[in-house]
């Protein structure tokens, strides 16, 4: 039980907290163990539930002021969901009102009925599914080489991988635009899936993970005669799950939330992914339609944040692990 | 590696192997050169894809981009590519000279030094919060404040849009105690703080669920030990917790600033860089260039842009890896 120097001159007074804890030791881990650990010693958890009897007021602010943070965030999704339900004439009524007042879906059944939002809704299906589909393979495959082969050039590969991650994505833009244009891609979905089949992110992502392989699985697997292909499909890949699941979610997020590129690029109604649709709506002559844009936004978010939330452990670990969104 | 491939002529071989160990020595050496050489093929094989993929759609356009920047090539110079005049650094000079840009680069930096430490400090507060303050449904905390980074800008600007209204959503909860809230989108005071808070709401989570990463890494001995001596919470965090925090802290931000330096989905689907270029960013100005066909000037508003990154990312790289 050190204190490390950072720690320097303390009251000599103990806190009123600690000095409540009696003698014994261990009820002092209190706030000491990790958020998150179901697991710890019968003594730090009747030691935690003790603390938690003694500071009932701050628990309680606490608490209070994160329902209202959680609220002031939710708000807007909030006034989003009631607001797609609502008649034009009480949108646009001041003062605002918060319930629907005469419930109505008709602002749904114009994305259905009139607006083709069945194509749009499948061509993000298709650009993302065909989008995480070449991440897990093509990252895993460099990943796997950059971290576990000798190659002449490899340090330099590595290097123009990391390099890419800070390029701003407006430096590419054009090029590519003029690129995929003179291609004759533009409106299909080469274009909208091409340019993001292999992201550095996922490259740098599956490298770090398969670096922690340990040699000696892979030397065995060599060793028995299995080809680098095969050590990669029966070795590697079974043990990459986490990374995969990772890369594979934050690939599908972008994807389905990606615009910019997608409204460039597709300039066919046929080929409008959901957010370009939304915005070509919302500018043109439907821009004063709140109801519709309003059920539109809902129509958009609705799958990804059923995603998020069924699926929200492993968004979270792959955004602490990779600190990339 | 060298050394192995082709042993130099004058180092003796180990006393043992002096006598019979020549000839097959050699031909080791020289199976091991096909072994080795078999090896690269099938490691650049594995790479294939993505070097295909790399260098067709983001190594490619970095570089012409880059060509580009010191040409005056516009967007009739498309069908002829080589018919444009080389002009030297002059696009660069021309940016450094048109207030538009030099405005962007104020905007942006505005935009940089409210919204990184505001950013920086709610999520850390939550991210303590969340950690020691409470005992549960502390995964709906973090699903709740995540929610707005998995959600598309182009769904969350409509709803937004009509929040900051003159009369929405915002100004009647301001109304509640007392303020006449401004109408944000078209002032040029307010259009920035607006879109400020707008991407302080979109990134918090991220920054918060790093945080938090972190905040579990700390090791509790040190803390139980500071509490034994006598430390009350604040003292604890501002001495050990903050500290140890420090690697994840740079890490946060590091990744938090390449994203607002390139700040552009925010304005231009809230207010299109207005009103009066006051939420004109560097990236869209560079956009609008591109949209104006001035290909050459836009790629060296682009450059800059990313040296800016560039320069920023490792900066703070460097402070990290030096308390390593």
């Amino acid at each position: 039980m050190t204190i490390p120097e950072t720690s320097a001159p303390l009251p000599a007074a103990p806190a009123p907290a600690a000095a409540s804890t009696g003698t014994e030791p261990a009820a002092v881990v209190r706030g000491a163990v990790p958020a998150g650990s179901t697991g710890g010693s019968p003594q730090q958890r009747n030691a935690r539930r003790r603390s938690s009897r003694r500071a009932p007021a701050r628990r309680t602010l606490t608490y209070a002021v994160l329902v209202v943070a959680v609220a002031a965030t939710l708000l807007p999704f909030a006034w989003m969901f009631l607001g797609a339900f609502k008649t034009q004439g009480e949108l646009l009524r001041r003062p605002i009102t918060w319930w629907p007042e005469q419930p109505t879906l008709d602002n749904f059944l114009v994305w259905f009925n009139e607006l083709h939002i069945g194509t749009f809704f499948l061509n993000s299906v298709v650009v993302a599914v065909f989008t995480v589909l070449g991440n897990l393979l093509f990252c895993s495959m460099v990943g796997y080489a950059l971290a576990k082969m000798d190659f002449p050039g490899k340090r330099f590969l590595f290097l123009l991988v990391m390099v890419m991650l800070m390029v701003p994505g407006v430096v590419t833009f054009v090029p590519l635009f003029v690129m995929v244009s003179k291609l004759g891609l533009v409106s299909t979905y080469p274009a909208l899936i091409l340019p993001f089949l292999a992201a550095p992110m996922g490259v740098f992502l599956m490298r770090q993970f398969i670096m922690g392989i340990p040699d000696s699985l892979i030397e065995a697997a060599r060793i028995d005669g299995a080809g680098e292909l095969r050590t990669f499909l029966r070795i590697v890949m079974p043990l990459c799950g986490p990374p995969l699941a990772t890369l594979g979610i934050l690939t599908f997020l972008g994807s389905w939330n990606n615009f910019l590129w997608p409204l460039v690029v597709a300039q066919t109604e046929d080929m409008y992914t959901l957010p370009v649709a939304l915005s070509l709506y919302s500018t043109g002559q439907n821009a004063t339609d709140y109801g519709l844009l309003l059920a539109g936004s809902v129509l958009v978010i609705t799958p990804i944040i059923l995603l998020f939330v069924s699926l929200q452990r492993y968004f979270i670990q792959g955004v602490a692990a990779t600190g990339i969104k | 590696m060298a050394t192995t491939n082709a042993p130099p002529a004058g180092t003796k071989p180990p006393a043992g192997t002096k006598s019979a160990g020549r000839p097959p020595a050699r031909a080791k050496v020289r199976a091991g050169q096909t072994r080795r050489r078999r090896n690269a093929l099938t490691a650049w094989l594995f790479a294939l894809p993505f070097v295909l993929i790399f260098s067709v759609f983001m190594l490619g356009p970095l570089v012409s981009s880059f060509l580009m920047s010191f040409t005056d090539f516009t967007s009739r110079d498309i069908e002829n590519p080589l018919a444009v005049g080389f002009v030297g650094t002059d696009q660069y000079a021309a940016l450094f000279r048109n207030p538009q840009f030099l405005h962007s680069v104020l905007n942006t930096a505005y935009f940089v030094v409210v919204g990184i430490p505001l950013t920086t400090v709610l999520a850390l507060a939550l991210a303590v919060a969340l950690n020691n303050g409470i005992t549960r449904f502390r995964t709906a905390f973090r699903v709740g404040f995540y929610t707005p980074v998995v959600t598309s800008i182009v769904a969350v600007a409509v709803v937004w849009r009509f929040i900051l209204q003159p009369d929405g959503l915002l100004n009647v909860i301001l109304g509640w105690v007392g303020i006449a809230g401004p109408d944000w989108l078209n002032s040029t005071t307010w259009s920035m703080p607006a879109l400020i808070l707008l991407a302080v709401w979109r990134n918090l989570g991220t920054l918060m669920i790093i945080f938090l990463a972190g905040l579990q890494a700390v090791p509790g001995d040190i803390l139980e030990a500071a509490e034994v001596d006598g430390a009350n919470a604040w003292q604890r965090f501002m001495r050990i917790t903050l500290p140890m925090l420090r690697p994840t802290l740079l890490l946060g931000t590091v990744l938090l600033s390449v994203g607002f330096l390139q700040f552009f989905e925010e304005p231009f689907v809230m207010t299109k860089g207005g009103p009066l270029d006051s939420t004109l960013s560097v990236s869209y100005f560079t956009y609008n260039q591109f949209g104006f066909g001035k290909y050459g000037l836009a790629s060296a508003a682009s450059y800059v842009l990313f040296v800016a990154i560039a320069l920023l990312s490792l900066l703070q790289f460097r402070a990290l890896r030096s308390k390593d």
